[in-house]
């Protein structure tokens, strides 16, 4: 069988079968006169034996999904030591980011730890400065929570205006994993914290040496030192063997390759709160330690990279939302680019500081679609358009774009990255 | 889900960890080791070690070390980080963040120099060589000479010029009362116009995948845009500035004055213009190579102007094109314009910003 070429022949042969019926294919496939070879014809899998157990002793995605992966967008940046690459959003349902697809940014490459030589330090404004081993951390309690996390920069590139046609380009710096680790509390009262503690410098121990300032108020409330995500060990673009997590604020926080939190009286205005990861404002001035990501969601079917390919009729719509703040109570979609708005329905899990998932269903009529969705928090914060932020924040600010997205829908499914009046 | 949701529940419901008094894991840290890894410097100056080093000391190990990103006057080459000049352009459309027009604190250049360059050779610099890079930065950006000294014992003298640009996260004060609302839900506007286009723009990657999902639907798009525009009028989106096409007016002097920015970190031009990095520009069209007075020129380009060379359309464009293969051994670090309508619109715009 010719394994290689099965998907895209497949795809190919549906699609134009669709086409060639007048995009109008009938729910359980095209009309064939002899019947779907599908069923008809006997297929390889049906008559021949599979691998056995061991053959995949860690298992990996059918071949038919190889298109599903990380992408970057190589003019961003220097070099892909010190880049960024993006989750396919268009490709995942549910809440949960598999591991594998978790967008990576790194600063100074994978750093590649033996688990057996890494160390936390705890030092600084303690009453004893502190060594562990991983050894050591595993004898923590540990605590379960699926939390987002999503780069300052997702949707950076849009403050001009539309540039990238793809949820993955636009809004593919997130994901949202299940971590295990130790409550961060539990570490700092161990060493003991002096009274004038007020901030912590967790750092990291790649070759960037990677550092934020974190207010003590944030760690002791829910930050974790996490050595899982979604059960299994983290993988090494995502910190392993240890990393912070800083449920809800900016992802350049949550430091990967945890070797060392530093107790302090003053933040240290490192690098990546100073040059990097603050907002530069319309008037030359910018906002420092914008830490928490406002609410947000996009639609990621259909999408530039995930078209409408069956033509008009029943239609499912569906997207992500997320805030830093809280949780995800309601998202209103439009298809007629904000003139009526629709509640969504929201679906599986609503927890604090997680991804949401949500769908709307309708009745395409084939005509172009202006589809927005626009995420309401906890709070009362409700997704401004792109428009209303720049009022505030001009537009070389880089960070924190939450704006409401639009993709632009033509009669043959099409879908393109673009801004309305 | 429900199992799913079950599971959530009964952690985030029933009694966490409890706050144990201690659990006697972990050891103490010994001085030496935390001596190893706290190498920390704050804007206090906490954190400094003993050292000391000169800008021109710097300069020898930044053309060794650094300057093959970061160009050889701070200026970068390719997507590297930008270290000098940008000065009063954060208000502007295109903003340059360099350590003299952004970076609050002189501390975090030391910080981030020590920890995490040269890019690859993270932590190799000695303290000494550390000081003397962060002085030649300063120098870089005009705000130290060559012969001054950076120590522990100084640092705290100097201050950036953007040390007060900027201020605490305001969006719950500034944004919230706009954003906190019940918003419309029906009838909420009478047109409906797309303003901005990622096509029109088309620097998504390539998705061989994508593309061939709606290569076959893609081919009667065109037909579909045209009676698209019946239902949604287009407005004129932006165009890349890169389209315009040579012909020596407004629009490719706007244009060249963008480009330009690539050369703002060593040369002025126009009312005031003085010599930085670079001479400055004023006149430049119809002056001999390397003869601008109070400029010291590498000897090539002063041989390149004692051999003939004027400056005019063609001779400013092969020499922009490719700076060190046009006059061998000239000092100018500049990579080069690889786009004819860069270099049409950095010619007009010298000529009309010079005169």
């Amino acid at each position: 069988m010719t394994e290689k070429s099965g998907p895209s022949t497949t795809r190919r042969g549906f699609l134009k079968a669709g086409l060639a019926a007048g995009g109008a294919v009938a729910s359980g496939g095209a009309a064939y006169a002899a019947g779907d070879p599908a069923i008809t014809e006997l297929q390889p899998w049906m008559q021949y034996l599979g691998d056995g157990v061991d053959a995949r002793p860690y298992g990996y995605p059918s071949e038919f999904e190889s298109h599903v992966k990380r992408r970057n967008v190589e003019w961003l940046t220097a070099d892909t030591v010190s880049s960024v690459n993006f989750t396919p959003l268009h490709e995942l349902d549910g809440i949960i980011t598999p591991n594998g697809l978790c967008f990576e940014r790194h600063h100074g490459g994978i750093a590649e730890i033996d688990p057996a030589q890494h160390r936390l330090m705890i030092n600084g404004l303690v009453d004893k400065p502190l060594v562990f081993t991983m050894q050591d951390l595993m004898r923590f309690p540990r605590e379960n929570h699926v939390y987002f996390l999503e780069c300052a920069a997702n949707t950076g590139m849009e403050w001009r205006g539309a540039q990238l046609n793809g949820c993955q380009f636009t809004h593919g710096m997130i994901h949202n994993v299940m971590y295990t680790g130790i409550p961060l509390k539990l570490i700092l009262e161990e060493a003991g914290l002096k009274t004038n503690a007020k901030w912590i410098l967790p750092e990291g121990a790649d070759a960037s040496g990677m550092t934020r300032s974190v207010p003590m108020e944030k760690a002791l409330d829910d930050c974790l030192v996490a050595f899982k995500m979604n059960g299994e060990m983290l993988r090494p673009e995502q910190g392993y063997p240890l990393r912070l997590v800083v449920p809800g604020w900016e992802g350049n926080m949550w430091v990967k390759w945890l070797r060392r939190i530093e107790v302090g009286d003053k933040p240290w205005h490192h690098r990546e709160e100073t040059s990097k990861y603050t907002d530069l404002l319309e008037n030359g001035d910018a906002r420092r330690f914008t830490w928490e990501m406002d609410a947000k969601s996009v639609i990621t079917n259909p999408s530039p990279q995930a078209p409408i390919l069956h033509g008009k009729g029943h239609t499912v719509l569906t997207g992500v939302a997320w805030s830093g703040r809280g949780t995800i109570p309601r998202v209103d979609v439009t298809i007629d680019g904000g003139k009526n708005w629709h509640q969504a329905r929201m679906d599986g899990p609503s927890l604090t500081k997680s991804m949401h998932r949500f769908y709307y269903e309708f009745d395409w009529d084939g005509s172009p679609l202006l589809l927005q969705s626009r995420a309401h928090d906890s709070t009362g914060y409700v997704q401004p358009t792109k428009d209303e932020l720049r009022k505030f924040r001009g537009e070389n600010s880089i960070y924190h774009n939450n704006g409401i997205q639009t993709w632009y829908v033509n009669e043959k499914g099409i879908a393109e990255n673009v801004e309305v009046s | 889900m429900s199992k799913f949701l079950k599971a959530l529940l009964a952690t985030t419901l029933l009694a966490g960890p409890v706050a144990a008094e201690e659990f006697g894991l972990g050891r103490e840290a010994l001085p030496e080791e935390i001596a190893a890894w706290d190498i920390d410097v704050r804007p206090d100056g906490q954190g400094l070690p003993e050292g000391s080093g000169t800008a021109e000391e710097g300069e020898v190990i930044y053309v060794e070390r650094c300057a093959v990103c970061h160009g050889d006057f701070g200026e970068a080459r390719g997507r590297w980080p930008v270290l000098a000049g940008g000065e009063d352009s954060l208000d502007s459309e295109d903003p340059v963040k360099t350590v003299g027009s952004y970076w609050p604190y002189l501390s975090t250049v030391y910080d981030y120099v020590h920890r995490a360059m040269p890019f690859g050779e993270a932590q190799s610099l000695t303290a000494d060589e550390t000081y003397a890079l962060t002085a030649y930065i300063l120098y870089l950006n005009f705000l130290e000479d060559l012969d001054f000294e950076l120590s522990r014992d100084n640092f705290a003298e100097v201050s950036l010029p953007n040390e007060d640009g900027f201020f605490m996260d305001d969006r719950e004060e500034t944004e919230f009362a706009a954003f906190v609302r019940e918003p419309c839900m029906e009838d909420c506007k009478d047109t409906v116009e797309i303003t901005k286009r990622a096509a029109v723009i088309d620097v998504t990657p390539e998705d061989a995948a994508a593309r061939e999902r709606v290569e076959s639907a893609a081919e009667e798009l065109a037909e579909a845009e045209t009676t698209e525009a019946a239902t949604t009028e287009t407005a004129e989106a932006e165009a890349p500035a890169a389209e315009e096409t040579a012909a020596p007016d407004p629009e490719l002097v706007a244009a060249g004055e963008k480009v330009f920015r690539k050369c703002q970190a060593c040369h002025m031009i126009g009312e005031g213009a003085k010599n930085r990095v670079g001479p400055h520009l004023n006149g430049i069209m119809g002056r001999t190579a390397g003869t601008l007075d109070g400029f010291r020129y590498s000897p090539a380009m002063v041989e390149a102007g004692e051999g003939g060379l004027v400056w005019n359309d063609e001779t400013v464009q092969a020499y922009l094109e490719d700076p060190r293969g046009y006059i061998k051994g000239n000092r100018m670090s500049f990579a080069g314009l690889r786009k004819d309508e860069d270099l049409a619109a950095i010619t007009a715009y010298l000529q009309a910003a010079s005169e």
